[in-house]
């Protein structure tokens, strides 16, 4: 579809006379100027009329100027209609044609308006700082991921002392508790939580349910699906699924405010009031954390459980009486507990992990989505980790 | 710089952009939901000047820019930019006339993940047919226009605020605007730096014939730049004075705008 406006544009287009007077190469400019790729280019339009020589040379038998090897450049305007940046652009591609051949150009000829802007245009910045940082050799490369590493370690190890010693002041009545943000964190992990965690939590309890139906049928042993399901949701799968969910989404959440406060000097603010951040900002989001994570897990094993149920009931012969009978012979109270306790651990990681990247985010706005992906990435890295851990420990002490 | 009329369909005989109002108000009335912050405010800026919308804080003057550049709905007929009303016109219209403004932001919000010459050559890769080589040469003209030459490959967090606003307004002159609005160019910068910046926005309007709207409460640089001024007045919550600065200043249409132009922060008797 054609640009309307060319449907009114009259045809006038943007055009350069060459001619030769004297030592001089004038260009007088003519036309309409517009940024639409149409206007000509210096370089190539008096590379080919030098070459070609015939017009410079009809131009300048009308003059009476000796002739002699061209040493500058002239602007002139002819009937110049409208223009813009693509008549500055030619201009200067004119003022750097002369430079690369030591010729003068003149521009004075042009109207004040042109010439105030190319003035404008070759005002040398105030100062020029290296941009470019030299890439370093891979040897070396290795050597600073290396340093960064430990950086980060040591930054997350500081981290962590900061965030016991503030508990401490905290416990011993030295500081006080931020209950408003606590409770925040309370009310999100409870009731705005519950959607997301019921539909993991179902489809993780059916999932097994599921699994162990096709396997165990195959032995006559559907009626140990329960075993599968109970086992598997009260001591892995709840705490761990409910774990990652949070992690992407609290923990997300946490480095993503923390870092906008970061940006809008708010943790500054804390700093040179001589408040310890991690008192007002982190202590109630980890607190808030530890609280409501078990309690969620607590919810997630027993709705994983009913969804395993609705599967193992409906397709197979057990029976829901048997299911749960099957269930309660299997798993103990040790089981529950053991998902708890990794619950309240993994609570700790979530906060750890949002607050951490969270007050170590950049300046620049990218700087809050990096820092939220590192928490995301950090807190389901730790948790798995803490969850192999765990269950080694319990394998060894026979929980 | 004349320029024809972007018209969303072609026309019997061109109309000059020359012929048309840049910026028309009328009777806009500015709301958050319930809340009227302004009212009756009708008003139109000539082509080529530069125009000040000033006021306190609060009084409505960043909101009323909003509307200007449509980043929000205004009444049907109440903001027409180059004679196109931005609320009834259809998407492509708008965006044909969205595409000859260009906005310099309070903070510069230029895109951080892209070099300055990135965020120039953005609007060019877009909106214009130029190809890459052209582009690359109408980029190095805007950053030379605003004193960053030799600048392009630098990314915003790693100038100072000065240069990123400057780069802001490489970025704004990229499309050859007829408009240019800016909101609150000084704010946050040094008296030597501001005073650059209105000097680039003098000459930007002396010599592209750029009009210019700017939206400021900084008291030198309004006397400095404008032709003509809108005072917006929050206790009336409409404009109460409309003229150039230091005709506003010798003689007041009322105690609002005196107290504002001489910074005189006694209370009203």
């Amino acid at each position: 579809m054609p640009d309307p406006r060319s449907l009114m544009r009259p045809p006038n287009p943007a055009s350069v006379e060459l001619r030769l007077q004297g030592d001089a190469l004038v260009a007088t400019v003519s036309g309409r100027w517009e940024l639409d790729g149409t206007a000509p280019r210096f370089a190539p339009l008096v590379d080919a009329a030098l070459s070609a020589g015939e017009a410079l040379n009809a131009a300048d038998a009308s003059t009476d100027a000796p002739r002699g090897p061209i040493s500058r450049i002239e602007f002139n305007e002819g009937a110049l209609d409208a223009w813009d940046s693509s008549l500055l652009v030619f201009l200067r591609q004119g003022q750097a044609y002369g430079e690369t051949h030591h010729w003068d150009v003149d521009t004075t000829a042009l109207p004040e308006r042109i010439t105030t802007l190319l003035a404008l245009a070759s005002v040398v910045p105030e100062r020029i700082v290296e941009s470019a940082t030299p890439v370093p050799a891979f040897i070396a490369r290795i050597g600073q991921g290396g340093i960064a590493a430990w950086d980060s370690t040591r930054a997350a190890l500081t981290f962590v002392g900061e965030v016991a010693q503030g508990f401490a002041r905290l416990f011993t009545g030295r500081t006080r508790m931020q209950w408003r943000a606590f409770w925040v964190v309370v009310q999100s992990n409870s009731s705005g939580a519950l959607p997301i965690v019921t539909l993991i939590a179902i489809l993780v309890g059916v999932i097994i349910a599921f699994l162990g139906v096709v396997v165990l049928e195959r032995f006559g042993a559907s009626y140990y699906v329960s075993y599968l399901v109970g086992y598997g949701m009260l001591r892995e799968m709840g705490a761990l699924m409910t774990g990652i969910i949070m992690a992407g989404r609290t923990g997300a959440g946490f480095a993503a405010e923390l870092g906008s406060m970061k940006i809008t000097e708010e943790l500054d603010a804390y700093a040179t009031l001589g408040i310890a951040p991690v008192d007002h900002l982190v202590l109630p989001r980890v607190l808030g954390l530890f609280v409501m994570l078990p309690l969620l897990v607590v919810y997630a094993d027993v709705v994983g459980i009913v969804g395993g149920m609705f599967v193992a009931t409906s397709s197979s012969a057990v029976t829901p009486t048997q299911f749960l009978t099957g269930m309660r012979d299997a798993v103990s109270l040790s089981d529950a507990v053991l998902g708890v306790v990794k619950a309240t651990l993994f609570g700790g990681i979530i906060g750890f992990a949002g607050c951490f990247h969270g007050l170590r985010t950049g300046t620049d706005a990218s700087a809050v989505g990096r820092s939220a992906t590192s928490a995301v990435v950090l807190g389901i890295t730790l948790i798995i980790l803490c969850n192999a851990v765990v269950d080694w420990l319990a394998a060894s002490w026979h929980i | 710089m004349a320029h024809l009329i972007d018209a969303p369909r072609p026309v019997a005989a061109p109309v000059a952009l020359d012929a048309l109002c840049p910026v028309e108000v009328t009777d806009l009335t500015m709301r958050y939901d319930s809340l009227v912050v302004m009212e009756r405010l009708t008003f139109t800026v000539n082509r080529g000047e530069v125009f000040v919308i000033m006021g306190g804080s609060g009084s409505g003057k960043s909101t009323l820019l909003k509307h200007l550049v449509g980043l929000r709905d205004a009444p049907p007929g109440a903001v027409r930019i180059n004679g196109v009303d931005l609320a009834s016109a259809d998407p492509a219209e708008r965006r044909r006339s969205l595409r000859r403004i260009g906005v310099l932001y309070q903070g510069g919000a230029l895109w951080s993940g892209l070099t300055l010459a990135e965020n120039v050559a953005l609007p060019l890769e877009e909106l214009s047919t130029l190809d890459a080589p052209a582009i690359a040469e109408v980029v190095d003209l805007k950053l030379a226009l605003v004193g960053l030459a030799g600048f392009g490959d630098f990314y915003p967090a790693a100038i100072s605020g000065g240069m990123r606003k400057r780069a802001s307004l490489a970025r704004a002159l990229a499309l050859d605007p007829d408009i240019l609005f800016f909101d609150e160019p000084s704010s946050g910068l040094d008296p030597i730096s501001a005073s650059r910046l209105d000097d680039l926005i003098l000459a930007i309007a002396a010599s592209m014939g750029t009009t210019i709207v700017v939206v400021s409460h900084d008291l030198a640089s309004i006397f400095r730049i404008a032709d003509r001024a809108l005072f917006l007045d929050i206790a009336q919550r409409t404009m109460t004075a409309l003229g150039a600065p230091t005709a506003l200043r010798d003689a007041p249409p009322n105690d609002e705008v005196r107290r504002f132009l001489t910074r005189d922060s006694t209370s009203i008797p």
